[in-house]
């Protein structure tokens, strides 16, 4: 099977925080450990909703240390596909689930001398892992998260009052804004950045430490995809000798996945790189949407990422 | 002529490429020897305004071209060693959006890029430009003890006296390259020393 390993869980705690936002807890069923994990970590929680089974991936918020219960806290997404709604409407404390190990594709980079975390809505979840890290190892940290208003504020209150030095809150709708030029001019050589928001707050970010001088290597971002419909399109799996049709509301991957042929996944979210599949035959145009590969192989028509990419055209021979 | 042009070798060793401005909020030269043609090739009005160099003459004569490029300010010593505690105070009180510049020979430069990276560049991001002498900064890795401006190869270890086959291994950590003892099984038979790339 592909993935990371899997492990059974029991949602022990469902708590609503605001409007949006519900965080969950998980323990193994078997009443063991679950293993450690580093702050930035995710997890891919596996839903069973009818005859689909969806696979989204949730930071995970909790201290790496505790073995005993992870948490992830999740933001509903009403215009979503409906993994977020599955999870604030069916799931029950009691249930049984299935979670991945966690993977990271946002890790801390312990060389740096400081560390500054930028923030925004739902984004705060890696961030809230990672500062339970840092104080552990006595890190130097400060986090600006920028809210919609104080009523959507997820652990702002944990935040503050815990680390009232350390935290600068936002409200949009007080016209609050982070000051992103003055906030890094003048902050000490081995700063990294890390921003975890919507994607104009990661490129605003990106861009701007860029234009500094800030090398490359000193700034971390973390945007999970979420697959976009599209037009249906029907793809030839070489390797597996099967004509499949991918639907409207589903992605590649999951059609791959859906007519029993395994397929290499992680993060489902268009960043890690496991599900790039090679091309061997196209007429028509790809719609790629990940964040992997270079632009000159988006051009090549040789490679794409099922998690997040489509189709459109006449023929999509893939080798897998 | 101050430019060589190394041959191809193992992935440890170092490969270093032509000093381009960048952008950033100040810029750090630190360089020895013929570096400084490296400098006075790329620098511009702007880059120096905020340009601050450290440079370790060695006996070339360069200091009066420098200076008259201007830069916000101009340190010359020694030697490294006599440098050392400027470019660490330097390195500390720096503020992100700064960039590294270092050329001259492979022990300035490793040295320097060593010192970076504890201040928290990370050494993809410094630049570097090789100028001068090719000789080399090498560790005995029976001693320990380093060697300064080893161009012939084997070389006697100036620590315990071994005789040491130069090595293209490379670490960043001791800004040297590995010497090996080349007659540990046959003492005293030892090829006669030639320059390092002969």
């Amino acid at each position: 099977m592909s993935g990371a390993e899997k492990i059974a869980v029991i949602v022990t705690d469902i708590v609503p925080l605001n409007d949006l936002v519900t965080r969950f807890e998980f323990k193994p069923i078997d009443g063991g450990l679950l293993p450690t994990f580093s702050g930035g970590a995710h997890t891919v929680v596996e839903m069973q909703d009818g005859d689909i089974t969806r696979l989204n991936p949730y930071s995970l918020m909790s201290d790496p240390m505790d073995q005993t219960a992870y948490a992830i806290s999740v933001r509903r997404d009403d215009e979503g596909r409906g993994g977020s709604l599955f999870m604030h409407r069916n799931v029950k404390v009691g249930d049984k689930m299935t979670i991945s190990y966690p993977v990271n594709l946002f890790s801390l980079d312990l060389r740096a001398k400081k560390h500054l975390f930028l923030a925004g809505g739902i984004g705060i979840t890696p961030f809230l892992a990672q500062i339970k890290q840092l104080e552990r190892l006595g890190g130097n940290w400060e986090l600006h998260y920028a809210c919609r208003s104080e009523s959507l504020g997820s652990y702002v209150d944990e935040l503050t009052s815990h680390h009232p030095n350390e935290t600068h809150i936002y409200y949009d709708d007080q016209d609050q804004k982070i000051d992103l030029l003055n906030l890094l001019d003048g902050q000490p050589l081995g700063t990294h950045v890390y921003v975890c928001g919507p994607k104009g707050m990661i490129n605003w970010v990106r861009q701007t430490a860029e234009g500094e001088g800030w090398p490359r290597e000193a700034i971390h971002y973390e945007e999970f995809l979420a697959p976009q419909p599209g037009k249906p399109f029907e793809v030839k799996l070489a390797v597996s000798n099967k004509v499949i049709q991918v639907g409207e509301n589903e992605s590649l991957l999951e059609a791959i996945e859906r007519e029993g042929v395994d397929a290499p996944y992680l993060c489902r979210g268009g960043a890690c790189g496991q599900c790039e599949t090679r091309v061997i035959d196209y007429t028509g145009n790809f719609i790629h949407r990940d964040h992997w590969l270079e632009d000159d192989e988006h051009a090549s028509g040789e490679k794409i990422m099922p998690c997040v990419s489509r189709f459109e055209g006449k023929t999509l021979v893939l080798d897998r | 002529m101050s430019k060589f042009t190394f041959p191809e070798s193992i992935r440890s060793r170092p490969v270093y490429g032509t000093l381009e401005p960048r952008a950033g909020s100040a810029h750090l030269f630190i360089a020895d020897t013929e570096g400084a043609e490296a400098i006075i090739a790329m620098a511009t009005p702007e880059i120096m305004a905020k340009g601050h160099i450290i440079y370790i003459a060695k006996g070339t004569d360069y200091e009066a071209q420098l200076r008259a490029l201007n830069p916000a300010s101009f340190y010359a010593g020694p030697s490294y060693g006599a440098a050392e505690q400027r470019i660490h105070k330097t390195l500390a009180d720096a503020k992100m959006g700064l960039q590294v510049y270092l050329t001259g020979t492979e022990g300035l430069m490793g040295q320097a890029q060593n010192a970076a990276m504890q201040a928290g560049v990370p050494h993809t991001a410094i630049q570097t430009e090789h100028r001068g002498s090719t000789a080399r900064r090498m560790q005995c890795v029976h001693c320990k003890g380093i060697t300064e401006d080893v161009a012939t190869d084997p070389f006697v270890c100036s620590h315990c006296g071994l005789n040491l086959f130069v090595r293209d291994h490379y670490s960043r950590r001791l800004a040297a390259y590995q010497g090996v003892c080349i007659d540990a099984e046959d003492p005293g038979n030892v090829p006669a020393p030639k320059g390092i790339y002969e």
